[in-house]
Protein backbone atom coordinates (compact mmCIF):
# COMPACT_ATOMS: atom_id res chain seq x y z
CA UNK A 1 0.00 0.00 0.00
CA UNK A 2 2.62 2.46 -0.85
CA UNK A 3 0.76 4.39 -3.78
CA UNK A 4 -2.57 4.88 -2.46
CA UNK A 5 -5.28 4.56 -5.66
CA UNK A 6 -7.40 8.01 -4.65
CA UNK A 7 -4.44 9.87 -5.23
CA UNK A 8 -2.52 11.37 -8.05
CA UNK A 9 1.05 11.72 -9.18
CA UNK A 10 3.50 14.21 -11.08
CA UNK A 11 6.63 12.18 -12.65
CA UNK A 12 8.69 14.17 -10.37
CA UNK A 13 7.70 12.04 -7.12
CA UNK A 14 4.83 14.45 -5.67
CA UNK A 15 1.19 13.36 -5.01
CA UNK A 16 -2.02 15.57 -5.22
CA UNK A 17 -5.18 15.10 -3.56
CA UNK A 18 -8.27 17.17 -4.05
CA UNK A 19 -10.25 18.09 -1.54
CA UNK A 20 -13.48 18.86 -0.78
CA UNK A 21 -13.50 22.44 -0.77
CA UNK A 22 -11.59 22.30 -4.80
CA UNK A 23 -8.21 23.01 -3.11
CA UNK A 24 -5.14 20.25 -3.49
CA UNK A 25 -3.21 19.03 -0.94
CA UNK A 26 0.75 18.36 -2.24
CA UNK A 27 3.36 16.28 -0.53
CA UNK A 28 6.17 13.67 -2.00
CA UNK A 29 5.90 10.22 -2.24
CA UNK A 30 6.70 7.12 -0.27
CA UNK A 31 9.48 6.18 -2.82
CA UNK A 32 10.55 9.62 -2.83
CA UNK A 33 11.25 9.52 1.39
CA UNK A 34 12.91 6.25 0.64
CA UNK A 35 15.12 7.39 -1.90
CA UNK A 36 15.98 10.67 -0.08
CA UNK A 37 16.38 8.68 3.26
CA UNK A 38 16.42 10.85 6.39
CA UNK A 39 14.56 13.72 6.41
CA UNK A 40 16.05 16.56 8.40
CA UNK A 41 15.01 19.81 6.41
CA UNK A 42 11.36 20.89 5.17
CA UNK A 43 11.09 24.42 3.15
CA UNK A 44 7.58 25.40 1.70
CA UNK A 45 6.60 28.44 -0.26
CA UNK A 46 5.02 31.33 1.28
CA UNK A 47 1.06 31.35 1.38
CA UNK A 48 -0.48 34.05 -1.61
CA UNK A 49 2.75 32.69 -3.99
CA UNK A 50 1.47 31.91 -7.38
CA UNK A 51 2.89 29.03 -8.80
CA UNK A 52 2.81 27.64 -12.50
CA UNK A 53 2.79 23.82 -13.26
CA UNK A 54 6.26 22.54 -12.54
CA UNK A 55 7.68 25.70 -10.88
CA UNK A 56 10.55 25.22 -8.62
CA UNK A 57 8.26 25.49 -5.27
CA UNK A 58 9.62 23.38 -1.76
CA UNK A 59 12.29 22.24 -0.66
CA UNK A 60 12.70 18.70 1.23
CA UNK A 61 16.58 18.25 2.57
CA UNK A 62 17.62 14.08 4.24
CA UNK A 63 20.85 13.34 5.51
CA UNK A 64 22.39 12.94 2.10
CA UNK A 65 20.70 15.06 -0.23
CA UNK A 66 18.49 17.92 -1.21
CA UNK A 67 15.53 18.02 -3.51
CA UNK A 68 13.61 20.29 -5.04
CA UNK A 69 9.54 20.13 -5.05
CA UNK A 70 7.64 21.04 -8.09
CA UNK A 71 3.96 22.39 -8.25
CA UNK A 72 1.87 19.62 -9.83
CA UNK A 73 -0.48 22.08 -11.12
CA UNK A 74 -0.67 25.79 -11.50
CA UNK A 75 -2.56 27.54 -8.67
CA UNK A 76 -1.70 29.86 -5.39
CA UNK A 77 -0.60 28.12 -2.33
CA UNK A 78 -3.05 29.10 0.40
CA UNK A 79 -1.74 26.81 3.23
CA UNK A 80 1.66 25.43 4.22
CA UNK A 81 1.62 22.70 7.11
CA UNK A 82 4.14 24.19 9.62
CA UNK A 83 4.20 20.81 11.63
CA UNK A 84 5.71 19.08 8.88
CA UNK A 85 8.44 21.72 8.89
CA UNK A 86 9.13 21.43 12.59
CA UNK A 87 8.96 17.38 12.30
CA UNK A 88 10.61 16.61 8.60
CA UNK A 89 10.68 13.16 9.87
CA UNK A 90 6.74 13.02 9.69
CA UNK A 91 7.38 12.98 5.86
CA UNK A 92 9.21 8.98 6.51
CA UNK A 93 7.04 7.96 8.89
CA UNK A 94 3.73 8.56 6.57
CA UNK A 95 4.39 10.16 3.96
CA UNK A 96 0.64 10.52 2.62
CA UNK A 97 -0.39 12.11 6.06
CA UNK A 98 2.90 14.51 5.96
CA UNK A 99 1.15 16.65 3.53
CA UNK A 100 3.42 20.03 2.52
CA UNK A 101 1.48 22.45 1.06
CA UNK A 102 -1.94 23.20 -0.63
CA UNK A 103 -2.93 24.65 -3.66
CA UNK A 104 -6.17 26.49 -4.92
CA UNK A 105 -5.83 25.94 -8.59
CA UNK A 106 -6.44 27.71 -11.29
CA UNK A 107 -8.19 25.34 -13.44
CA UNK A 108 -9.76 21.64 -11.86
CA UNK A 109 -9.12 20.54 -15.29
CA UNK A 110 -5.23 20.41 -14.93
CA UNK A 111 -5.58 17.63 -12.44
CA UNK A 112 -6.78 15.21 -15.64
CA UNK A 113 -3.19 15.39 -16.52
CA UNK A 114 -1.06 13.67 -13.85
CA UNK A 115 -0.73 10.31 -13.04
CA UNK A 116 -3.09 7.92 -11.87
CA UNK A 117 -1.47 5.21 -9.26
CA UNK A 118 -1.06 2.95 -11.64
CA UNK A 119 0.76 5.18 -14.32
CA UNK A 120 2.67 6.22 -11.19
CA UNK A 121 3.49 2.40 -9.56
CA UNK A 122 4.67 1.87 -13.54
CA UNK A 123 6.99 4.93 -13.64
CA UNK A 124 8.43 3.73 -10.49
CA UNK A 125 8.89 0.44 -11.79
CA UNK A 126 10.64 1.55 -14.62
CA UNK A 127 13.28 3.75 -12.55
CA UNK A 128 13.99 0.76 -10.73
CA UNK A 129 15.84 -0.75 -13.53
CA UNK B 1 47.74 14.84 5.53
CA UNK B 2 50.95 15.23 3.14
CA UNK B 3 50.28 15.94 -0.79
CA UNK B 4 52.17 13.70 -2.45
CA UNK B 5 52.93 14.62 -6.19
CA UNK B 6 52.56 12.26 -9.19
CA UNK B 7 56.31 11.14 -10.16
CA UNK B 8 56.86 10.48 -13.88
CA UNK B 9 56.79 6.74 -12.97
CA UNK B 10 53.31 7.13 -11.83
CA UNK B 11 52.45 9.34 -14.70
CA UNK B 12 53.54 7.06 -16.74
CA UNK B 13 52.14 3.89 -15.76
CA UNK B 14 48.48 5.27 -15.76
CA UNK B 15 48.93 6.48 -19.21
CA UNK B 16 50.32 2.88 -20.02
CA UNK B 17 46.71 1.42 -18.05
CA UNK B 18 44.94 3.53 -20.01
CA UNK B 19 46.52 2.87 -23.35
CA UNK B 20 47.07 6.94 -23.97
CA UNK B 21 50.53 7.94 -25.34
CA UNK B 22 50.45 11.25 -23.68
CA UNK B 23 49.03 13.33 -21.42
CA UNK B 24 48.51 16.12 -23.98
CA UNK B 25 46.61 13.77 -26.08
CA UNK B 26 44.10 13.53 -22.76
CA UNK B 27 43.17 16.97 -24.05
CA UNK B 28 42.79 16.51 -27.61
CA UNK B 29 38.97 17.57 -27.54
CA UNK B 30 39.91 20.88 -26.76
CA UNK B 31 40.56 22.78 -30.67
CA UNK B 32 44.22 24.05 -31.21
CA UNK B 33 42.49 27.68 -31.54
CA UNK B 34 41.66 27.42 -27.89
CA UNK B 35 44.86 26.31 -26.08
CA UNK B 36 47.13 29.05 -24.44
CA UNK B 37 50.14 27.02 -25.72
CA UNK B 38 53.59 27.38 -24.01
CA UNK B 39 53.16 29.67 -21.30
CA UNK B 40 56.12 32.06 -22.38
CA UNK B 41 55.76 34.84 -20.15
CA UNK B 42 56.44 31.97 -16.80
CA UNK B 43 60.36 32.13 -16.42
CA UNK B 44 62.15 29.46 -15.50
CA UNK B 45 62.12 27.61 -11.95
CA UNK B 46 65.05 29.26 -9.88
CA UNK B 47 66.92 27.44 -7.00
CA UNK B 48 66.79 28.27 -3.79
CA UNK B 49 69.42 30.73 -2.81
CA UNK B 50 68.72 32.86 -6.04
CA UNK B 51 64.71 32.61 -5.15
CA UNK B 52 65.89 33.87 -1.88
CA UNK B 53 67.84 36.63 -3.06
CA UNK B 54 65.25 37.79 -5.40
CA UNK B 55 62.52 38.05 -2.57
CA UNK B 56 64.61 40.11 -0.21
CA UNK B 57 65.10 42.24 -3.17
CA UNK B 58 61.84 42.95 -3.77
CA UNK B 59 61.36 42.81 -0.04
CA UNK B 60 63.29 45.80 0.64
CA UNK B 61 62.03 47.06 -2.54
CA UNK B 62 58.99 48.05 -1.27
CA UNK B 63 60.85 50.30 1.76
CA UNK B 64 59.50 50.38 5.53
CA UNK B 65 57.19 53.17 5.46
CA UNK B 66 55.41 54.67 8.55
CA UNK B 67 52.05 53.50 7.60
CA UNK B 68 48.44 55.51 8.47
CA UNK B 69 46.30 53.93 5.73
CA UNK B 70 43.33 51.71 6.49
CA UNK B 71 41.02 51.69 4.13
CA UNK B 72 39.65 47.79 4.63
CA UNK B 73 43.55 46.53 5.30
CA UNK B 74 44.72 47.34 9.01
CA UNK B 75 48.17 47.36 10.30
CA UNK B 76 48.04 45.53 13.79
CA UNK B 77 50.81 44.03 15.98
CA UNK B 78 49.95 40.10 15.56
CA UNK B 79 51.98 37.83 18.43
CA UNK B 80 54.83 36.34 17.11
CA UNK B 81 53.25 32.70 18.14
CA UNK B 82 50.48 33.14 15.81
CA UNK B 83 52.40 32.17 12.84
CA UNK B 84 54.85 30.31 14.66
CA UNK B 85 51.93 27.77 15.55
CA UNK B 86 50.03 28.17 12.47
CA UNK B 87 53.30 27.20 10.36
CA UNK B 88 53.17 24.18 11.96
CA UNK B 89 52.83 20.85 9.31
CA UNK B 90 50.10 20.36 11.04
CA UNK B 91 48.26 23.15 9.45
CA UNK B 92 50.04 24.55 6.61
CA UNK B 93 47.78 23.91 4.33
CA UNK B 94 45.68 26.34 2.19
CA UNK B 95 42.56 24.25 1.97
CA UNK B 96 39.62 22.16 4.56
CA UNK B 97 41.05 18.46 3.82
CA UNK B 98 39.49 17.10 0.65
CA UNK B 99 38.89 13.47 3.10
CA UNK B 100 37.98 16.27 5.91
CA UNK B 101 37.12 13.98 8.62
CA UNK B 102 40.03 12.32 8.60
CA UNK B 103 41.86 15.55 9.83
CA UNK B 104 40.12 15.88 13.14
CA UNK B 105 42.57 18.55 14.40
CA UNK B 106 42.01 21.02 11.40
CA UNK B 107 38.22 20.70 12.31
CA UNK B 108 38.26 21.17 15.84
CA UNK B 109 39.93 24.11 14.64
CA UNK B 110 37.73 25.72 12.40
CA UNK B 111 35.03 24.99 14.69
CA UNK B 112 36.22 27.12 17.70
CA UNK B 113 36.66 29.80 14.42
CA UNK B 114 33.11 29.26 14.00
CA UNK B 115 32.44 29.82 17.56
CA UNK B 116 34.78 32.79 18.21
CA UNK B 117 33.10 34.48 15.28
CA UNK B 118 29.42 33.71 16.43
CA UNK B 119 30.36 35.08 19.79
CA UNK B 120 32.23 38.19 18.49
CA UNK B 121 29.17 38.75 15.67
CA UNK B 122 26.41 37.92 18.72
CA UNK B 123 24.77 35.66 15.81
CA UNK B 124 24.05 31.97 15.77
CA UNK B 125 26.14 30.29 13.20
CA UNK B 126 29.15 30.93 11.49
CA UNK B 127 30.38 29.13 8.22
CA UNK B 128 34.53 28.16 8.18
CA UNK B 129 35.32 31.53 5.88
CA UNK B 130 35.14 33.34 2.49
CA UNK B 131 37.83 34.88 0.09
CA UNK B 132 37.44 37.93 1.64
CA UNK B 133 35.49 40.71 2.96
CA UNK B 134 34.51 42.29 -0.27
CA UNK B 135 33.29 38.81 -1.66
CA UNK B 136 31.74 37.92 1.23
CA UNK B 137 29.44 41.09 0.65
CA UNK B 138 28.62 39.87 -2.58
CA UNK B 139 27.82 36.07 -1.02
CA UNK B 140 25.89 38.16 1.63
CA UNK B 141 23.66 39.90 -1.22
CA UNK B 142 23.23 36.56 -3.12
CA UNK B 143 21.96 34.86 0.24
CA UNK B 144 19.74 37.52 1.20
CA UNK B 145 17.79 37.28 -2.47
CA UNK B 146 17.79 33.58 -2.11
CA UNK B 147 16.11 33.99 1.46
CA UNK B 148 13.62 36.90 0.53
CA UNK B 149 11.96 35.45 -2.20
CA UNK B 150 10.25 37.99 -3.17
CA UNK B 151 12.49 40.56 -4.09
CA UNK B 152 15.96 40.94 -6.27
CA UNK B 153 16.69 44.75 -4.84
CA UNK B 154 19.65 45.80 -2.68
CA UNK B 155 19.90 48.77 -0.24
CA UNK B 156 23.69 49.88 -0.91
CA UNK B 157 25.07 52.79 1.10
CA UNK B 158 27.35 54.62 -0.33
CA UNK B 159 29.20 54.31 2.83
CA UNK B 160 30.70 51.21 1.62
CA UNK B 161 33.74 50.64 0.87
CA UNK B 162 33.51 51.36 -3.22
CA UNK B 163 36.27 48.87 -4.15
CA UNK B 164 33.22 46.45 -2.12
CA UNK B 165 30.54 48.07 -4.13
CA UNK B 166 32.34 47.59 -7.38
CA UNK B 167 33.03 43.41 -6.37
CA UNK B 168 29.87 42.92 -5.75
CA UNK B 169 28.64 44.69 -9.15
CA UNK B 170 30.83 42.29 -10.71
CA UNK B 171 29.62 39.32 -8.67
CA UNK B 172 25.80 39.88 -8.74
CA UNK B 173 25.33 41.45 -12.38
CA UNK B 174 24.04 38.99 -14.36
CA UNK B 175 21.65 37.48 -11.24
CA UNK B 176 18.82 40.18 -12.60
CA UNK B 177 20.10 41.35 -8.94
CA UNK B 178 19.37 45.73 -8.91
CA UNK B 179 22.14 47.21 -6.67
CA UNK B 180 20.28 50.52 -5.19
CA UNK B 181 22.76 53.17 -4.41
CA UNK B 182 21.99 55.06 -0.78
CA UNK B 183 23.20 58.60 -0.16
CA UNK B 184 24.78 59.64 2.65
CA UNK B 185 24.69 62.87 4.78
CA UNK B 186 27.21 65.29 4.13
CA UNK B 187 27.03 66.65 7.81
CA UNK B 188 27.63 63.30 9.42
CA UNK B 189 28.70 61.03 7.10
CA UNK B 190 26.21 58.05 7.86
CA UNK B 191 23.48 56.89 5.89
CA UNK B 192 20.18 58.71 6.39
CA UNK B 193 16.73 56.33 6.59
CA UNK B 194 16.23 56.04 3.05
CA UNK B 195 12.61 56.20 1.37
CA UNK B 196 12.50 53.30 -0.30
CA UNK B 197 10.11 50.02 0.02
CA UNK B 198 10.39 46.57 -1.32
CA UNK B 199 13.93 45.00 -1.43
CA UNK B 200 15.38 42.38 -0.01
CA UNK B 201 18.37 43.73 2.15
CA UNK B 202 19.54 46.63 3.45
CA UNK B 203 23.73 46.45 3.54
CA UNK B 204 25.02 48.44 7.08
CA UNK B 205 28.53 49.11 7.36
CA UNK B 206 29.93 49.52 10.86
CA UNK B 207 32.02 51.15 11.07
CA UNK B 208 31.18 52.66 7.52
CA UNK B 209 34.01 53.21 4.83
CA UNK B 210 34.89 56.88 6.30
CA UNK B 211 35.27 55.12 9.33
CA UNK B 212 31.96 56.85 10.61
CA UNK B 213 29.61 55.00 13.02
CA UNK B 214 26.20 54.37 11.34
CA UNK B 215 22.65 54.32 13.42
CA UNK B 216 22.24 50.53 12.86
CA UNK B 217 19.56 50.22 15.31
CA UNK B 218 17.37 52.55 13.89
CA UNK B 219 18.04 51.28 10.11
CA UNK B 220 18.03 47.55 11.25
CA UNK B 221 14.58 48.50 12.68
CA UNK B 222 13.32 50.42 9.63
CA UNK B 223 14.76 47.80 7.64
CA UNK B 224 12.78 45.08 9.07
CA UNK B 225 9.86 46.98 9.64
CA UNK B 226 10.15 46.94 5.61
CA UNK B 227 10.34 43.47 5.27
CA UNK B 228 13.52 43.68 4.06
CA UNK B 229 16.75 41.57 5.57
CA UNK B 230 20.14 43.31 7.29
CA UNK B 231 23.16 42.18 6.23
CA UNK B 232 25.93 43.77 8.94
CA UNK B 233 29.43 44.54 6.98
CA UNK B 234 31.73 44.61 10.10
CA UNK B 235 35.33 45.08 10.75
CA UNK B 236 35.93 42.05 13.80
CA UNK B 237 38.28 44.05 15.59
CA UNK B 238 35.60 47.27 16.26
CA UNK B 239 33.37 44.46 17.94
CA UNK B 240 35.40 44.38 20.73
CA UNK B 241 33.71 47.39 21.35
CA UNK B 242 30.74 48.07 19.26
CA UNK B 243 27.21 46.49 19.32
CA UNK B 244 27.18 43.05 17.93
CA UNK B 245 25.27 42.74 14.64
CA UNK B 246 23.35 40.07 16.24
CA UNK B 247 22.06 42.99 19.15
CA UNK B 248 21.50 45.63 16.26
CA UNK B 249 17.61 47.19 16.51
CA UNK B 250 15.12 44.87 18.43
CA UNK B 251 15.87 41.76 16.07
CA UNK B 252 19.56 41.74 15.40
CA UNK B 253 21.31 41.76 11.28
CA UNK B 254 20.36 38.67 9.48
CA UNK B 255 23.59 38.16 8.01
CA UNK B 256 27.01 39.54 9.81
CA UNK B 257 30.34 39.39 7.04
CA UNK B 258 32.87 41.10 6.68
CA UNK B 259 37.34 41.33 6.00
CA UNK B 260 38.92 38.98 8.62
CA UNK B 261 42.10 40.40 7.91
CA UNK B 262 41.99 42.35 11.15
CA UNK B 263 43.08 39.18 12.51
CA UNK B 264 46.23 38.08 12.79
CA UNK B 265 46.98 38.53 8.71
CA UNK B 266 49.82 40.83 7.58
CA UNK B 267 49.30 43.70 5.29
CA UNK B 268 51.53 41.77 3.07
CA UNK B 269 50.63 44.21 -0.29
CA UNK B 270 46.62 42.65 -0.02
CA UNK B 271 46.62 39.12 0.57
CA UNK B 272 45.50 36.60 1.16
CA UNK B 273 42.93 37.95 3.38
CA UNK B 274 39.77 36.32 4.44
CA UNK B 275 35.98 36.97 4.40
CA UNK B 276 33.80 35.99 7.69
CA UNK B 277 30.39 35.17 7.37
CA UNK B 278 27.42 34.68 10.24
CA UNK B 279 24.19 34.37 10.22
CA UNK B 280 20.82 33.36 12.20
CA UNK B 281 19.67 30.45 12.73
CA UNK B 282 17.02 30.04 10.29
CA UNK B 283 18.83 31.30 7.23
CA UNK B 284 21.68 28.46 7.62
CA UNK B 285 20.46 26.31 4.90
CA UNK B 286 20.99 29.10 2.49
CA UNK B 287 24.41 29.93 3.93
CA UNK B 288 27.60 29.94 1.43
CA UNK B 289 30.98 27.82 2.31
CA UNK B 290 31.40 24.79 4.94
CA UNK B 291 30.40 24.36 8.29
CA UNK B 292 31.65 22.22 10.92
CA UNK B 293 29.92 20.52 13.35
CA UNK B 294 30.28 18.79 16.48
CA UNK B 295 29.07 15.19 17.18
CA UNK B 296 30.12 11.67 18.43
CA UNK B 297 31.23 8.89 16.34
CA UNK B 298 29.78 5.20 17.17
CA UNK B 299 32.17 5.04 20.50
CA UNK B 300 30.32 7.60 21.95
CA UNK B 301 33.63 9.68 21.42
CA UNK B 302 33.14 13.62 21.16
CA UNK B 303 34.24 14.80 17.19
CA UNK B 304 33.93 17.31 14.60
CA UNK B 305 32.22 16.75 11.14
CA UNK B 306 31.23 18.81 7.83
CA UNK B 307 27.91 19.58 8.40
CA UNK B 308 24.90 21.16 6.45
CA UNK B 309 26.37 19.90 3.43
CA UNK B 310 23.46 19.14 1.19
CA UNK B 311 23.66 23.30 0.73
CA UNK B 312 27.06 22.60 -1.61
CA UNK B 313 27.59 21.67 -4.78
CA UNK B 314 28.94 18.13 -4.59
CA UNK B 315 25.08 17.66 -3.60
CA UNK B 316 23.22 20.34 -4.59
CA UNK B 317 24.84 20.64 -8.08
CA UNK B 318 23.81 23.64 -9.61
CA UNK B 319 21.65 24.94 -6.98
CA UNK B 320 24.51 25.17 -4.41
CA UNK B 321 24.34 27.88 -2.42
CA UNK B 322 27.66 29.00 -3.16
CA UNK B 323 30.33 27.26 -5.22
CA UNK B 324 32.52 27.84 -2.76
CA UNK B 325 33.78 24.71 -1.67
CA UNK B 326 37.23 25.44 -0.25
CA UNK B 327 38.21 28.16 2.34
CA UNK B 328 40.94 30.43 3.54
CA UNK B 329 42.09 27.69 6.26
CA UNK B 330 45.34 29.25 7.20
CA UNK B 331 44.40 32.59 7.43
CA UNK B 332 41.42 31.52 9.86
CA UNK B 333 43.73 29.23 11.47
CA UNK B 334 46.04 32.42 11.89
CA UNK B 335 42.88 34.29 13.28
CA UNK B 336 41.56 31.39 15.64
CA UNK B 337 45.15 31.94 17.07
CA UNK B 338 44.95 35.16 17.02
CA UNK B 339 41.56 35.50 19.34
CA UNK B 340 42.28 32.81 21.62
CA UNK B 341 46.05 34.68 22.23
CA UNK B 342 44.55 38.26 22.45
CA UNK B 343 41.30 36.42 24.01
CA UNK B 344 38.11 38.95 24.34
CA UNK B 345 40.05 41.70 26.84
CA UNK B 346 43.36 41.73 24.31
CA UNK B 347 41.06 42.60 21.55
CA UNK B 348 39.08 45.03 23.54
CA UNK B 349 42.47 46.57 24.76
CA UNK B 350 43.62 46.69 20.96
CA UNK B 351 40.44 48.28 19.57
CA UNK B 352 40.04 50.80 22.36
CA UNK B 353 43.93 51.68 21.77
CA UNK B 354 43.44 52.05 18.08
CA UNK B 355 40.41 54.11 18.93
CA UNK B 356 42.34 56.49 21.19
CA UNK B 357 45.26 57.21 18.52
CA UNK B 358 43.01 58.25 15.55
CA UNK B 359 41.21 60.46 17.75
CA UNK B 360 44.60 61.84 19.17
CA UNK B 361 45.95 61.63 15.33
CA UNK B 362 42.57 64.06 14.14
CA UNK B 363 42.74 65.95 17.29
CA UNK B 364 46.44 67.49 15.83
CA UNK B 365 45.88 67.39 11.91
CA UNK B 366 42.87 69.42 12.62
CA UNK B 367 44.72 72.17 14.31
CA UNK B 368 46.91 72.49 10.99
CA UNK B 369 45.41 75.77 9.56
CA UNK B 370 43.50 74.87 6.25
CA UNK B 371 43.09 71.14 7.56
CA UNK B 372 39.21 69.93 8.45
CA UNK B 373 37.22 66.59 9.41
CA UNK B 374 34.98 66.56 6.68
CA UNK B 375 32.17 64.85 9.05
CA UNK B 376 31.16 65.72 12.49
CA UNK B 377 30.34 62.08 13.83
CA UNK B 378 31.84 59.56 16.07
CA UNK B 379 34.54 57.38 14.36
CA UNK B 380 36.17 53.98 15.26
CA UNK B 381 39.69 54.15 13.98
CA UNK B 382 39.72 56.32 11.35
CA UNK B 383 38.72 59.19 9.84
CA UNK B 384 38.10 61.39 6.52
CA UNK B 385 40.47 64.48 6.50
CA UNK B 386 40.27 67.76 3.98
CA UNK B 387 43.12 69.37 3.03
CA UNK B 388 43.71 72.79 1.23
CA UNK B 389 45.74 71.16 -1.48
CA UNK B 390 45.66 68.27 -3.76
CA UNK B 391 45.46 65.08 -1.93
CA UNK B 392 47.74 63.49 -4.50
CA UNK B 393 50.70 66.30 -3.98
CA UNK B 394 50.43 65.58 0.19
CA UNK B 395 50.57 61.49 -0.72
CA UNK B 396 53.64 62.29 -2.89
CA UNK B 397 55.67 64.49 -0.36
CA UNK B 398 54.78 62.36 2.69
CA UNK B 399 56.22 59.58 0.69
CA UNK B 400 59.47 61.17 0.51
CA UNK B 401 59.53 61.18 4.06
CA UNK B 402 58.78 57.41 4.49
CA UNK B 403 55.17 57.95 5.50
CA UNK B 404 52.04 56.24 3.40
CA UNK B 405 49.88 59.13 4.85
CA UNK B 406 46.68 57.63 3.71
CA UNK B 407 44.10 56.55 1.40
CA UNK B 408 43.02 58.86 -1.50
CA UNK B 409 39.31 59.26 -1.45
CA UNK B 410 39.20 61.84 -4.24
CA UNK B 411 38.45 59.48 -7.30
CA UNK B 412 35.43 57.89 -5.40
CA UNK B 413 34.03 60.52 -3.60
CA UNK B 414 34.61 63.74 -5.88
CA UNK B 415 31.98 65.98 -4.33
CA UNK B 416 33.88 65.77 -0.54
CA UNK B 417 37.05 67.71 -2.30
CA UNK B 418 40.36 66.80 -1.31
CA UNK B 419 39.42 64.47 0.71
CA UNK B 420 42.31 61.70 2.54
CA UNK B 421 40.73 58.88 4.78
CA UNK B 422 43.50 58.44 7.96
CA UNK B 423 43.71 55.25 10.62
CA UNK B 424 45.98 55.32 13.46
CA UNK B 425 45.97 51.70 15.26
CA UNK B 426 47.41 50.39 18.13
CA UNK B 427 50.75 50.30 16.79
CA UNK B 428 51.48 53.83 16.13
CA UNK B 429 53.18 55.45 18.73
CA UNK B 430 53.29 59.17 19.96
CA UNK B 431 56.27 60.05 18.06
CA UNK B 432 55.05 58.36 14.89
CA UNK B 433 52.07 60.74 15.07
CA UNK B 434 54.13 63.33 15.90
CA UNK B 435 55.87 62.73 12.70
CA UNK B 436 52.88 62.29 10.52
CA UNK B 437 51.76 65.41 11.96
CA UNK B 438 54.84 67.52 11.74
CA UNK B 439 55.44 66.46 8.28
CA UNK B 440 51.74 66.99 7.25
CA UNK B 441 51.95 70.43 8.28
CA UNK B 442 55.01 71.24 6.40
CA UNK B 443 53.78 70.08 2.94
CA UNK B 444 50.82 72.03 3.64
CA UNK B 445 52.00 75.33 4.70
CA UNK B 446 55.12 75.33 2.32
CA UNK B 447 52.35 74.87 -0.51
CA UNK B 448 50.09 77.94 1.14
CA UNK B 449 53.43 79.97 1.79
CA UNK B 450 53.63 83.04 -0.69
CA UNK B 451 54.65 83.03 -4.51
CA UNK B 452 56.24 79.82 -5.69
CA UNK B 453 60.04 79.75 -7.49
CA UNK B 454 58.59 79.58 -10.83
CA UNK B 455 57.32 82.51 -10.79
CA UNK B 456 60.52 84.68 -10.22
CA UNK B 457 61.97 86.23 -13.32
CA UNK B 458 65.33 87.63 -14.16
CA UNK B 459 66.06 91.13 -12.92
CA UNK B 460 68.00 93.47 -15.14
CA UNK B 461 71.18 92.88 -13.52
CA UNK B 462 70.80 88.66 -13.23
CA UNK B 463 73.36 86.77 -15.17
CA UNK B 464 71.07 84.19 -16.18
Amino acid sequence: MTIPADLKYTKSHEWVRLEADGNVTVGITHHAQELLGDMVFVENPVLGRKLTQGEECAVVESVKAASDVYAPIAGEVVAANAEVESAPESINQDAYAAWMFKLKPDSAAALGGLLDAAAYQALVDSEAH
Amino acid sequence: MPFIPHTEDDVQAMLVRIGVPSIDQLFDEIPAGLRSGKLTGVPQGMVEMDIARLMTERAESDGRFLNFTGAGAYEHHIPAAVWQIASRGEFYSAYTPYQAEASQGTLQLLYEFQTMMSSLTGMDVSNTSLYDGASGLAEAVLMAVRAHKTSRRILMPKTVHPIYRQVVHSIVKHQKIELVELDYDPANGITALPDEKDFAALVIPQPNFFGCLEEVDQLTDWAHAQDGLVIGLVNPLALALLTPPGTWGSKGADIAVGEGQPLGSPLSSGGPYFGFMCCKQALVRQMPGRIVGRTVDLDGKPGFTLTLQAREQHIRRAKATSNICSNQGLMTTAATLHMALLGPDGLERVASASHANTLALTEKLRAISGVKQAFAHSVFHETVLQLPIPVADVLRALEAQGIVGGFDLTPYYPELGQALLVCATETKTAADIEKFVEQLKRIVERRNAGPSCTKLVPGPNSKW
